[in-house]
């Protein structure tokens, strides 16, 4: 209420990116984000690496999801977060991943400095306690 | 993150729990988190509002160095009910300045949860005409449920983006309430957007968001209707100043930015309030707005206005600040002496009076302030 108090709140951008138009998974997220407290900005569909990296660096969200089921995860993620280093906003932005992502491109992806990835039946509550545990402490 | 390398190692650019974010009182030298949004660096700026935002230790500091950087950008406020098209509107005026060569920062307002204080921030999703132009600041802001903080952080975070040198700056907000018309009369122009067939001519006459505003636009002019909001409003305006309405049509596009009324010596003087019809998601009436909006700034210089503007303004921030943080001081008194329930179990028991337990939490402070003044 006050101009003093301080008021964190995690705040996540909910990105879809490229040619893929499945967004039903990405709103449900937002909404189950917005509901656990967080602020989320989603992107709107077909978005590419360069808007992704420009709204995270504004927004300067602490949370980076990138929903994507299009199977071109391989090449756009690598992008978005060369864009992020370059702004200097890689390292306290915690990256996960949500949609179709074979097992030997997850491993590729963390190596990357993807955080986590999330298939298919992963719950709301899982993402919500990892965003929670895991969003950085800034200063 | 950047302010670590105040003292200790300057390398390590990731924050940690551990780092110290409220830097040393007296400090006289400039933040290095300012330093790097002067030398504009986008993570500096985007890193600045959120400590504003979220009043981070320090944050007031980092609002101080910034002061004295500010005043060269012009701030538009961008009011309209949900739906009316301002994310589209403002999406377009931002790729419209950017072809006139000048730099936009954006901040858009939405709505929080009053219950979790969650929010979906989707103004973004309209910034289509602007993708990966960095030159467009845009910044999603959520209410949070603070209500006297909102305008405070408001006017903060526009003082980042005028010191990182924006050259315009718009503020987008819902236009639903008290709070929201507080956020834009931190505005020089405020702009507010009304869809055809927002209602008939007694929605028009309700007091509000229709009293404040500079320039009113007709968004979405193409659609049925249009002309006869155009007529409601240009009828409501007439009432505005008290006076009668005058014929419908008097003001046209013509009229735009002459100050007429001065030479003719009536109380209305001044800006008279102008509508431009728009068709945002074609970009129609986009480049009228904009001049419409030079004619704005152009009165605010010519008349004196601006000065008197920003002499309210800052009185009010001013103000503000006092307050709030007599607020903080008094809050942290009364928890010192009990808390507040200790206090409404003496009322209750008519022990004492509400104005009994004020004169008593008060009255130190006051002895103490006027001894100090002497």
């Amino acid at each position: 209420m006050s101009v003093n108090q301080e008021q964190r709140t995690i705040r996540c951008l909910v990105a879809k990116v490229g040619l893929d138009g499945h967004d039903r998974g990405a709103h449900v997220i937002s909404r189950a984000f917005r509901d656990a407290g967080f602020e989320v900005i989603y992107s709107g569909l077909h978005r590419a690496p360069e808007e992704i990296v420009q709204a995270a660096v504004q927004e300067d969200v602490d949370v980076l999801g990138i929903s994507i089921l299009s199977g071109a995860h391989d090449t756009l993620i690598p992008e978005i977060i060369d864009g992020l280093t370059e702004y200097d906003a890689f390292e306290d932005t915690l990256v996960i991943v949500g949609g179709i992502i074979p097992d030997a491109d997850e491993d590729e992806l963390k190596e990357l400095g993807v955080a986590e990835v999330f298939g298919p039946g992963a719950s709301m509550a899982e993402m919500i306690e990892f965003v929670r545990e895991n969003a950085p402490e800034r200063e | 993150m950047q302010e670590r390398s105040q003292g200790d190692d300057a390398e390590h650019r990731t924050g940690s729990p551990d780092s110290d974010g409220s830097d040393g009182p007296g400090d006289d030298s400039v933040n290095p988190l300012i330093e790097d949004l002067l030398a504009g660096k986008h993570r500096a700026l985007a890193r600045v509002i959120t400590k504003i935002e979220n009043r981070q230790p320090g944050y007031r500091e980092l609002v101080s160095q910034l002061h004295q950087h500010t005043g060269d950008a012009s701030v538009v406020g961008v009011t309209g009910s949900p739906g009316s098209g301002k994310s589209t509107l403002v999406d377009k005026m931002a790729a419209t300045y950017r072809e006139r060569g000048e730099t936009v920062g954006v901040i858009a307002i939405d709505p929080s949860s009053p219950f979790t204080g969650g929010a979906v921030l989707g103004d973004r999703i309209r910034m289509g005409s602007n993708v990966g132009d960095m030159d467009v600041f845009f910044r999603s802001m959520s209410a949070r449920g603070s209500l006297g903080g909102l305008s405070t952080a408001t006017t903060d975070a526009v003082k980042a983006l005028d010191a990182f040198g924006k050259d315009r700056i718009i503020i987008e907000t819902v236009g639903a309430g008290q709070n929201e018309i507080d956020i834009v009369k931190t505005a020089d122009t405020v702009t507010v957007l009304v869809p055809p067939g927002s209602g008939d001519d007694v929605q028009m006459l309700k007091a509000g968001i229709l009293e404040i505003g500079d320039v009113f636009v007709v968004n979405k002019a193409d659609l049925d209707g249009a002309n006869r909001t155009v007529q409601e409003l240009r009828e409501m305006l007439d009432y505005r100043d008290g006076g009668l309405p005058r014929t419908v049509g008097h003001h046209g596009a013509d009229a735009a930015g002459d100050v007429h009324g001065e030479d003719d010596g009536t109380e209305t003087a001044g800006w008279e309030p102008t509508i431009v019809e728009t068709v945002a998601d074609r970009g129609e009436g986009v480049e009228e707005l904009l001049d419409v909006l030079a004619d704005h700034r152009a009165y605010l210089d010519r008349s004196g206005e601006r000065e008197k503007q920003r002499h309210a303004r800052y009185a009010e921030e001013i103000r503000t600040l006092v307050r709030e943080d007599v607020n903080e001081l008094l809050a942290a008194e009364i928890e010192h002496r009990g808390g507040i329930d200790s206090f409404v179990k003496q009322v209750r028991e008519r022990e004492t009076d509400p104005y009994a337990v004020a004169d008593d939490v008060v009255g130190p402070i006051e002895e103490c302030v006027s001894e100090r003044r002497e």
